[in-house]
């Protein structure tokens, strides 16, 4: 019995080697303006903001192009053209960020898309579905994809690598062979479904034209930042990322949470799938090939983290432009193609380091 | 808390003849439990005792074989703790469950966030985030940890034991009947330990019951008001902080001590 600790007020009570508490330093508990250093302070800025870095390099990107290239880089053509150029990578990056926001990796987006698009080509030009019709199959197709990758990943609890590393290659072949390895010409496009190419046409802004695939591109990025940043969905997706058993005892339906993003991806996808179309003209096939690394480029470069649950959305749309801007900027300095490629892979090797050294910010 | 008072006093959580077997390995063997409106009920044991799987039993992870368990009194199965939590009962997990990236109000109201009115929430889906702030605000003011300063600063910014006091928070403010606890001491330190020590007292003190279980003695005899001792699959024991001492709590729990041959008895009153 310990009749000698006086229990007058439970509250009161303490262990005896904790009476020692009272005079010690209460600090550690409460929060205090630390020194840092201008590193600190960056790093932590960073971890605040992911995004702040590709927003740097871009507009690093274009002030140093814009120096060696001069006008020919800066006009507000090239502008439209390079996000002309990125906006396919750009709308499978977007899908492609939702997968890695969840801590996983989609190497089948690309795939996905161009079997979309064989689908909606071959539907409204050579079978003859009205247009709207072929393009919701082809929207259908992509959330029937999707689902497939996120049942695999869920259900049968594969890595998301080899999930889709085995579905690219599947649905690269279905693609192969539903095409027959054909494309759909452009002439004909234009014959039979015209809607087809919408994304291709544009509108002129300061006597330039800008796509409707830039406007729908962007326009995804910002649908996407509002339901990851507003909605509860969005929430959960982030903290299935972060940490899914966390995720899963705070409530949260962590696999049905992850089967949706894989069929959001894949919707996306198929309407990337339309855009395509516009972009490139055609359907061919053989397009796209490497989309989906291309993707995980943009994203990577964005400052989404591959370990999940962090980097802002708007990150990859960065990323993308990023890529764009490298690639235009050296084109037009007369560099040789090969130093575009060597270009974008330090991008993505220093994109990695950074977000490694922010992650290890100090509490 | 008298001693007449009990007769009459319905648990507010009660398990009855729980049975559990894994294969051949009996975890829960015919054991019995209560928690009483207002206590801390602390449940000690030894590691295989069986602890976790009542636990477990009771809040919805693990569907005993057979037994019954009551909740003020009506006979209820929970088959996932979702359910158990939508009952009221909140657990508090040993790794807490807190995602670190998030934000405080976001971990707060994770898996039951707030919609706004009207057409931005039923259409748009929006969060309404100023009532989810405020809200969290609020429970943790009433929790005397509004030293964080700011609500939407990340979890992982937090020191451990503050993130304690979210998970706390959280099981606190969203529990409508009880409160378990796993371990919440054990990755605290001395003086964390102490505020999570005074947090655990705030909660039953405003009314809360709170099963506590833990391994460290010193803690459990100085929160709880009864202490159920947990040995090879059943209650053997409930005793109390004021009747039993450290020791001999742990001879009952390890076997060293039959708990009748105490001159308090085996089942303490509340």
């Amino acid at each position: 019995m310990n009749s000698d600790q006086e229990p007058a007020s439970p509250s009161r009570r303490m262990q005896e080697f904790e009476t020692v508490l009272e005079q010690s330093d209460k600090r550690v508990a409460e929060f205090e303006p630390q020194r840092r250093s201008l590193l600190q302070n960056l790093q932590h800025f960073l971890h605040g903001n992911p995004t702040a870095v590709p927003v740097i390099v871009l507009i690093l990107g274009v002030g140093v192009f814009g120096l060696i290239a001069g006008d020919r880089f800066l006009s507000t053509f090239n502008m439209s053209l390079i996000i002309q150029q990125v906006s396919i990578i750009g709308i499978l990056a977007a899908a492609q960020s939702l997968i890695v926001l969840t801590a996983g990796i989609d190497l089948s987006v690309a795939a996905i898309m161009v079997l979309a698009s064989v689908v909606i080509g071959k539907f409204a030009v050579v079978v003859g579905v009205p247009a709207p019709l072929a393009i919701l199959c082809g929207l259908v197709l992509g959330y029937l994809c999707g689902m497939l990758n996120g049942l695999l990943v869920t259900r049968i609890k594969l890595p998301p690598f080899i999930v889709t590393l085995g579905t690219w290659n599947i649905f690269f072949a279905l693609n192969l062979w539903y095409s027959g390895a054909q494309s759909i010409r452009s002439q004909d496009i234009d014959a039979e479904a015209p809607l087809l190419k919408l994304f291709g046409e544009g509108m002129l802004i300061a006597g330039v034209k800008f796509t409707y695939g830039s406007f729908l591109m962007v326009a995804i990025f910002l649908v996407l930042w509002y339901v990851l940043n507003r909605t509860a969905w969005g929430r959960h997706v982030y903290a299935v990322g972060d940490d899914k058993d966390a995720a899963e005892l705070s409530g949260i339906q962590t696999d049905r949470t992850l089967r949706s993003v894989y069929a959001v991806a894949g919707v996306i996808c198929a309407i990337g799938a339309w855009a395509s179309i516009g972009r490139v003209g055609s359907v061919s096939p053989q397009s796209f090939y490497e989309g989906n690394l291309e993707s995980i480029t943009a994203v990577v470069i964005g400052g989404i983290s591959l370990f999940g649950g962090r980097g802002s959305i708007l990150g990859p749309l960065v990323g993308a432009l990023i890529v764009g801007v490298f690639q235009s900027g050296l084109r037009i300095a007369g560099v040789d193609v090969l130093w575009q490629v060597f270009a974008i892979g330090w991008l993505i090797i220093i994109a990695v380091a950074m977000d490694q050294w922010i992650r290890r910010v100090s509490a | 808390m008298s001693a007449a008072a009990t007769t009459t006093r319905v648990p507010i959580l009660q398990g009855k003849n729980l049975v559990k077997r894994y294969g051949r390995v009996t975890a829960l063997d015919r054991a019995d439990f209560e928690l009483y409106p207002g206590e801390v009920l602390a449940v000690i044991g030894d590691n295989g005792a069986g602890k976790s799987t009542l636990i477990k039993a009771l809040c919805g992870a693990v569907i005993p074989d057979e037994g019954e368990i009551l909740l003020d009194g009506q006979p209820v199965r929970f088959s996932s703790p979702m359910q158990a939590r939508d009952a009221g009962i909140e657990t508090v997990y040993q790794n807490l469950a807190l995602s670190p990236a998030l934000s405080i109000a976001d971990n707060l109201f994770l898996g039951r966030e707030i919609r706004k009115e009207g057409f931005p929430g039923r259409w748009l889906r929006q969060l309404d985030r100023k009532k989810m702030n405020q809200f969290a605000r609020d429970k943790l003011s009433e929790l005397g940890l509004m030293t964080i300063q700011n609500i939407s600063q990340a979890v992982e910014t937090l020191s451990g034991g503050q993130r304690q006091g979210v998970a706390v928070a959280r099981a606190a403010a969203f529990a409508s009947k009880l409160v378990i606890m796993d371990e919440p001491t054990a990755a605290l330190g001395v003086k964390e330990s102490r505020r999570v020590l005074e947090l655990i007292r705030d909660v039953r003190d405003r009314g809360m019951p709170i099963i506590l279980i833990s391994h460290n003695m010193p803690h459990v005899w100085e929160v709880a008001n009864r202490i159920h001792v947990h040995r090879l699959g059943k209650r053997i024991a409930i005793i109390k902080p004021d009747t039993h001492t450290m020791a001999e709590g742990v001879a009952i729990m390890t076997g060293a001590l039959d708990p009748n041959d105490h001159p308090a008895g085996a089942y303490a009153a509340l």
